[in-house]
């Protein structure tokens, strides 16, 4: 097995290069995506080497973008468009959860809707409002459709390709502060199965569960509890919709705790469902209530206080002490 | 009432064909057509109009949750359906019956998908390619500029060769012309050229909203704005709907970009079977239009040229049968298995929709067993 290591904004670029060279119907659509590279540059150098009928520079309209990706894919074609900030998707929700979502139940399996949108998502990069968003739990609430988000640049290569691969339409929401964040790349490893949640350390006392960017921190979390004793299992989700809870309440089984971490506000959430659906699951297993630190359900604050929305290594400490306290 | 000195007229509300120069580009697509096909367009007017009717008066009997009459739009949708070739693609917003069925549509989908059966669920490569009713206003815009993009990419239109070059024909209404997805398709359409002809029915009303609190200008003038071509024909007028709209999807077809068309039609019946139209119209618009009924104008000029008693009993005598005939089978529709709520969410396998259907036909197995 060959390795490179790259940060995910560029794993996820050489991701979308091998789905273009390998199925000529995978169009790439999005503002500033193709002389600019994207404003990520996640894009980047895809237009020079696909071309402008393959790379589009779209007008600015979420809502026209995705529109007409849909119609694209009724005529064969696999887009995969990016909204330049998770902020922005919502002029295009309508066209996404109406219509995308909608399409295959509404022509009864007749066509599918292979179209994959880009979501660059999250805090801690210190921008203006709009810019730093966790709309996840929109997407995951609406049938019809899939939700990912990778954590690593292994992941962010891997998965994008099998979200193009995918014949449903998926929100592929990339954490846009891990972009810079290098890692290995294996280049012919086996990938997991797209919907797949991983344990990516394993410990028996507090099961940590988190996505995207949250991972990372996560697993400084489990270093620091390690520090002081405490063994922890850290789950990444991978899937939010749908979620693979037999890895989460395997886990939960043996540690008997579980807090589960998210940026996006916690009231109606990813991480609200995964606490339901363990405490429906695996009650008899659980030691202390299962706790959520999420963000506050309170707009993205300016950005000089993203730090006090933003969990942290210090809030999810508190909350497995407070597990722990059980 | 909103003519305007720019509408495109080749039949006189008395049935007169009009020649003169505006309507001289035009003429030459009447004289390409047979005398069956100029009798097939009385045809399915009448046919649709009497299948309208026994839709409706079935919903008022229960047998479906509502209906969505197309009466008054006859000559718009069946003098534009014919424009349209074989191989091109049809989006329709959800009141374009008469369409549907010449394309090759069972005019029974629509019934089930009103009587709650089904959300549309018919395919387009078996109807035409004519597209599934879209009720979201303006969001099929979106996706038949979508359609022409792709088209486009495959060097499919602006061969030169009419008997494969493709073009798509998109419908809405007035009240869509004010949604943004309406607006976004034609940004969309002018930029990347694409090989369409967005025909809009202007039917005066978006259920009780009149056109004027859609727009001060009239709707035909606005795509100028896009950089979109644009004409009003008098909707109600057949072979000017037929011509006006297989012009413009020559020009769509030959690479010359999109084309718009504003058909001034008018809703003689309501919204739908849930609206109540007394409530906010008056009798003397629905007068001046019921003077411009586009079949009896059609019919007019029919005679004109000849056509006699004959045919019209005979046309009258089918749109009688399929009338019977929806009636009959509008009847005998048995209800969809419960296990459909589950079918087709996605299309590759998932865990969810699976454990559901599965925990859903284990429940319903527990009645049979307890009764038993």
């Amino acid at each position: 097995m060959t390795e490179r290591t790259m940060p995910l904004a560029k794993a996820i670029n050489e991701g979308l290069r091998a789905a273009m060279r390998a199925d000529d119907k995978v169009l790439m659509m999005g503002e500033d995506i193709g002389t600019l590279g994207g404003v990520f540059r996640v894009t980047e150098g895809l237009q020079s080497e696909f071309g402008e009928n393959r790379v589009l520079d779209t007008p600015l309209a979420e809502s026209g973008i995705i529109g007409t990706a849909i119609g694209l894919a009724m005529r064969g074609y696999r887009p995969v468009c990016e909204i330049q900030f998770d902020g922005f998707i919502f002029p295009g929700f309508d066209q996404i959860t109406s219509q995308l979502a909608k399409l295959t139940y509404r022509n009864e399996g007749h066509q599918a809707f292979p179209v994959v949108i880009r979501v660059p998502y999250g805090g801690h990069i210190g921008a203006v409002e709009h810019h730093q968003e966790s709309p996840e739990a929109y997407f995951a609430h609406t049938p019809g459709l899939r939700v990912v988000s990778p954590a690593t640049p292994n992941d962010g290569y891997w998965m994008i390709q099998q979200a193009i691969q995918s014949n449903d339409p998926v929100l592929f929401f990339e954490p846009k502060s891990r972009y810079w964040q290098k890692g290995e790349v294996a280049d012919d490893g086996v990938p997991a199965p797209l919907h797949q949640s991983r344990v990516v350390r394993t410990g028996t006392q507090v099961t940590l569960v988190g996505h995207g960017a949250m991972v990372s921190t996560l697993l400084q979390v489990a270093e620091i509890a390690a520090g002081e004793g405490t063994s922890i299992e850290v789950i990444d989700l991978r899937s939010l919709s749908p979620v693979d809870y037999a890895p989460i309440l395997a886990s939960v089984q043996k540690t008997g705790r579980l807090v589960v971490a998210q940026e996006a506000p916690g009231n109606v959430s990813v991480g609200s469902e995964i606490a339901a659906t363990v405490a429906e699951r695996a009650f008899y297993s659980l030691e202390a209530p299962v706790l959520r630190v999420s963000g506050y359900d309170t707009p993205f604050p300016p950005a000089k206080l993203e730090g006090v929305y933003l969990p942290d290594v210090d809030r999810i400490l508190e909350a497995v002490d407070r597990s722990l306290a059980h | 009432m909103s003519y305007t000195e720019a509408t495109i007229q080749l039949l006189s509300p008395q049935g007169s064909l009009l020649e003169n120069d505006t309507t001289a580009p035009y003429l030459p697509y009447l004289a390409a057509l047979d005398e069956e096909r100029l009798r097939e367009f009385h045809r399915q007017m009448v046919v649709t109009r009497r299948f309208d009717i026994e839709a409706g008066n079935l919903q008022r009997q229960g047998q479906m949750a509502l209906w969505i009459p197309s009466l008054g739009q006859e000559a718009a949708q069946v003098g534009s359906a014919f424009a349209a070739r074989p191989q091109d693609h049809v989006f329709p917003a959800y009141r374009e019956h008469a369409v549907g069925r010449i394309r090759g549509l069972d005019l029974m989908k629509i019934i089930e998908m009103l009587r709650g059966l089904s959300h549309g669920g018919w395919v387009p490569e078996e109807t035409g390619n004519f597209h599934l009713y879209t009720l979201v206003i303006g969001s099929q815009a979106l996706h038949a500029t979508g359609y022409a993009m792709g088209i486009g990419l495959d060097g499919a239109s602006g061969t030169g060769d009419p008997a494969v070059d493709q073009a798509v024909l998109v419908y809405f209404g007035d009240g869509a012309t004010s949604q943004g997805d309406v607006s976004e398709s034609f940004v969309f359409a002018a930029s990347y050229r694409t090989p369409q002809v967005f025909f809009l029915q202007n039917n005066h009303w978006a259920i009780s909203v009149p056109v004027e609190r859609q727009s001060r200008t009239p709707l035909y003038l606005r795509p100028a704005g896009f950089g979109i071509p644009s004409v009003q024909i008098d909707g109600n007028d057949v072979l000017a709907s037929y011509a006006v709209t297989t012009a413009g999807l020559d020009a769509a077809r030959s690479g010359e970009g999109p084309r718009f068309i504003e058909a001034l039609t008018y809703r003689m019946g309501a919204h739908t079977t849930s609206d109540d139209p007394t409530k906010y119209r008056g009798d003397s618009e629905m007068e001046f239009w019921s003077e411009r009924d586009p079949i009896s104008r059609y019919e007019a000029y029919l005679r004109s040229l000849g056509e006699g008693d004959d045919f019209f009993q005979e046309v009258a005598t089918e749109a009688e049968d399929l009338a019977a005939d929806v009636r009959r089978r509008t009847l005998e529709i048995a209800n969809p298995p419960a296990s459909n709520v589950f079918r087709s969410v996605y299309t590759d396998a998932h865990p969810l929709v699976e454990e559901q259907a599965a925990w859903f036909a284990a429940y319903e197995a527990g009645f049979e067993e307890g009764s038993a």
